[in-house]
């Protein structure tokens, strides 16, 4: 087991030396003069050439690579061009809103959608088979932001219960923390929980045709330990593979509930960097996301084992 | 236990389409009651009803009485029914890979049944389970008990299910093709064993078979059924020696005989040459090489014109292997595959592609080797437009072709699915021919048919041999259908050939001890099916 981890990890690294020559590419790639560009239309020739300095624009392009991985590997993200404040630190005090709201729509995501798609599964074909799957069509055809607004008008406007927007962290108490949160976790989830719900019910029910579910009702079982002991765990690894691919996803998920709830995370500083064109902090999320990515995807690697013991380490 | 005038039909059918009708028959404790037919004759659909497991939503049991120990099953609750399984009546299924859960040790697999139907203690039941898997004859039980079904052989998961069955002393065992799936050798084991364990509990045994081998060696009376109908019940004697109905008959019969026909070898000319012929698989892995395991080595055997050469051998044998790498369909790792005298065994691609014509393989499973999609024409005519056929000539020779096959001209326009295993697997054949190759390759190429289908796939193979003098290689792993067919039989054993002869001679004086093993294992060896009596010792 601890070989396998130390293997993928290992496996990780060309990966993430790919990521990172990429990221670095990114601003050298750019059309146009780096410089000018961030410079602005009417800077002076001696401006360009400081910034040029500041950059390191001006040493030769394969210099530049080397410097920047130093950099990297001591943790230095390097600056803003539009705060100056160092990009690790901005990216740090970003982080809460968008790893509460990132945590809390898993969360709610594994806790409604497979009980849902369990429920469908075992009662295949009949009327709640049917709700179940027509919420899963709504859930994925309705945008996110349609329904974040939609939330927003009945349970905030109308009754009251949740304020509209806004972020309160953790510090300031956990109800604030939590009465903030509910709304964006809540638009966000829907598409995941459609996606997971809908692949949950259709494993169970391809796991249900096999033979040693027949052997599970011959031995005398009752439908409920066929259909959680025998049936469910054989359906785990499909539903782990979304569930890990739906993680991955929630990045650019965030980006939009973070912009309607306004929720000052990660996702909106992704939005506020392009805008700006701040290329080192613009640079230092497309990392983070990337080794979020990797990361999520090394998770699902290490618990496949768990789930089926054919898959070995 | 009591059937009566059991009929099961289709849920939702307006028609009313029964899928079984008028079957009575009765069993008793410490009997074995064989129930024998073809694909679709029902006999699955029987057991599924005693068990109460038929598939809810398509079929139900519309008329009749199951009684077991006075007991009807068609009118149990399904507490009830649950209750009655594994204690009352318990099943042991075909696919031994498929039966058990994957994701469970086998141990909890077994416990599973104490835990449902008993009040036992955690380690009484552990005892209990540890027990049983001594009974079926496990080794070293301890670690098979934390074992996953896939760390198993196929013998040792079918002895897994039979604990299962077999834990709580049912009153009736129902045998759903046991052993169709393991080995000649293995499947005598698991028949020994599921006689051993009947006389220890007096069980009654429903097995159902379509291997008329095994019915000669373990029945003490039939059923015989077709098409959702009963036809006949007697004692073993009763069918396989004196059928009184017809299709019985036709069924006893179409069983192939273990003595081969005697045939003069032929002198022709030599198509095929194998010269030590090796095929190692390398296990790769990301650090270094995990080393390799040699599936074929040192292979030689010689093919003549109008020649058939059977191999046989059980699974893992290499005998796929053997065939796979002299249709190219894999690389051999060493040695030389003479087509003609022209080395095949190492030129690839452009170089390779015109000799494919030479060579063409037939495989086991119908249902699969025709592309769903395409239609029959198509399929058959590929291969020759592929080299440079027109489209026009290639369809009359489909044509022929088809007739050659026993299949009419309008199958040409039609899809696989409209046909039945056996007129697949004569398109399949078809198909093969459609090249003029010299030399076809019949890869399991009987196994997956019904009898009476079999026996007619068998004598078109033998036909067109005589017609066209193509020479076949032919793979099995049923002495029987080798016995029929070959001329000179190969036997594998890990990769390597242990005997080689003429069919008679291998089949009736084997020289080597495991070629003895095997022709001992093939079940049923007493019984001549096609005279109707047993085997005159001395003719053998």
């Amino acid at each position: 087991m601890l070989a396998y981890i130390t293997r993928r990890l290992l496996a990780t690294i060309p990966v993430m030396a790919m990521v990172a020559v990429v990221v670095f590419a990114i601003l050298r790639l750019t059309p146009g003069d780096p410089a000018a560009i961030i410079a602005g239309d009417d800077a002076t020739t001696e401006q360009l050439e400081k910034i040029r300095q500041t950059m390191g624009l001006d040493k030769p392009i394969p210099l530049q690579l080397v410097q920047w991985v130093y950099q990297l590997l001591q943790g230095d993200l390097g600056v803003s061009l539009l705060s100056g404040a160092p990009v690790l630190g901005m990216i740090a005090d970003r982080m809460g809103p968008s790893l509460a709201l990132a945590f809390g729509t898993i969360v709610v995501t594994v806790s409604v959608a497979i009980p849902l798609g369990i429920v469908a599964a075992w009662k295949q074909g009949r009327m709640l088979d049917r709700a179940v799957m027509t919420f899963s069509v709504l859930g994925f055809s309705v945008p996110t932001f349609v329904v974040a607004y939609l939330l927003i008008y009945y349970l905030s406007i109308k009754m009251g219960w949740f304020p509209v927007q806004g972020y309160k962290p953790l510090s300031d108490g956990f109800w604030p923390f939590a009465q903030r949160l509910v709304l964006p976790v809540l638009a966000l989830s829907g598409v995941y929980v459609a996606l997971i719900a809908r692949i949950t019910r259709s494993s169970i029910i391809e796991v249900m045709g096999e033979d040693f579910i027949r052997t599970a009702r011959a031995k005398g079982a009752t439908e409920r330990v066929v259909l959680m002991r025998h049936a469910l765990r054989n359906a785990a690894v499909p539903i782990l593979t979304i569930i890990g691919i739906g993680i991955a996803s929630l990045i650019s998920g965030v980006v939009v509930t973070e912009s309607v709830f306004n929720l000052p995370g990660l996702g909106r500083l992704v939005v506020e960097a392009v805008l700006a064109r701040d290329y080192p902090v613009i640079q230092g999320l497309i990392l983070l996301f990337s080794f979020f990515y990797i990361f999520i995807n090394l998770v699902v690697d290490v618990l496949y084992p768990i789930f089926d013991p054919r898959i070995r380490y | 236990m009591k059937i009566d005038n059991l009929a099961v039909q289709v849920v939702g059918d307006p028609t009313g389409r029964q899928v079984l009708e008028n079957i009575s028959f009765e069993i008793s404790s410490g009997e074995t009651l064989c129930v024998v037919g073809e694909s679709g004759s029902g006999k699955s659909v029987t057991s599924l009803a005693i068990m109460g497991l038929l598939p809810a939503g398509s079929l139900k049991p519309s008329r009749g009485r199951i009684l077991v120990d006075g007991e009807d099953i068609l009118a149990a609750s399904p507490a009830r029914l649950r209750e009655l399984r594994a204690t009352r009546m318990a099943m042991i299924f075909q696919e031994p890979m498929t039966a058990l859960n994957p994701v469970e040790t086998v141990g909890e697999q077994i416990d599973e049944v104490l835990r449902i139907h008993s009040k036992l203690s955690k380690t009484a039941r552990r005892q209990k389970v540890l027990a049983m898997l001594e009974s079926v004859h496990m080794p070293d039980v301890e670690r098979i008990y934390n074992s996953y079904p896939h760390q198993l052989s196929g013998g040792q998961r079918q002895r897994v299910v039979i604990s299962i069955a077999l834990i709580l002393e049912p009153r009736i065992l129902i045998a759903d093709e046991p052993t169709t799936a393991l080995d000649v050798t293995t499947q005598k084991q698991i028949l020994l064993l599921i006689r051993e364990l009947q006389k220890k509990h007096n069980t009654a045994v429903l097995f159902i078979t379509h291997d008329f081998g095994v019915v000669a060696e373990i029945a003490d009376r039939i059923v015989v059924m077709n098409r959702g109908h009963l036809v006949e019940v007697g004692t073993r004697e009763d069918i396989l020696a004196r059928p009184r109905e017809a299709y019985t008959r036709m069924l006893v019969s179409s069983v192939p005989s273990l003595i081969p026909q005697k045939r003069e070898a032929p002198v022709t000319d030599i198509v095929l040459e194998v010269q030590s012929l090796s095929k190692n698989y390398s296990r790769k892995r990301l650090f270094g090489s995990g080393g390799s395991v040699a599936a074929a080595q040192n292979v030689n055997l010689t093919l003549r014109k109008g020649e058939i050469v059977g191999i046989v051998g059980e699974s893992g044998s290499g005998k796929s292997t053997v065939a796979r790498c002299i249709v190219r369909l894999q690389d051999p790792t060493s040695g030389a595959v003479l087509v003609k005298g022209e080395d095949i065994a190492r030129v690839s691609g452009p170089q390779l592609r015109p000799k494919r014509q030479r060579v063409q393989i037939v495989f086991q499973d119908p249902y699969r080797s025709l592309n769903p999609r395409m239609r029959v024409g198509d399929s058959i005519i590929e291969g020759l437009v592929n080299f440079g056929t027109k489209r026009e000539a290639a369809l009359k020779k489909a044509r022929e072709l088809l007739g050659l096959v026993g299949l009419s001209d309008d199958s040409m326009q039609r899809y696989p699915h409209q046909f039945s295993g056996g007129q697949r697997q004569r398109i399949c054949i078809a198909r093969a021919l459609a090249l003029d190759p010299d030399i076809l390759v019949a890869d399991e190429a009987v196994s997956a048919l019904d009898v009476s289908v079999q026996a007619q796939v068998l004598k078109l193979l033998g036909e067109i041999r005589d017609r066209t003098g193509i020479a076949v290689l032919f793979i099995t792993h049923d002495l029987r259908v080798a016995a029929q067919i070959c001329d000179t039989i190969l036997v594998m054993q890990h990769g390597s050939i242990v005997e080689a002869g003429p069919a008679a001679e291998v089949l009736t004086s084997p020289r080597r001890e495991y070629t003895r093993t095997l022709i001992d294992a093939a079940p049923g060896r007493g019984w001549d099916f096609q005279n109707f009596g047993p085997l005159i010792s001395g003719a053998a």
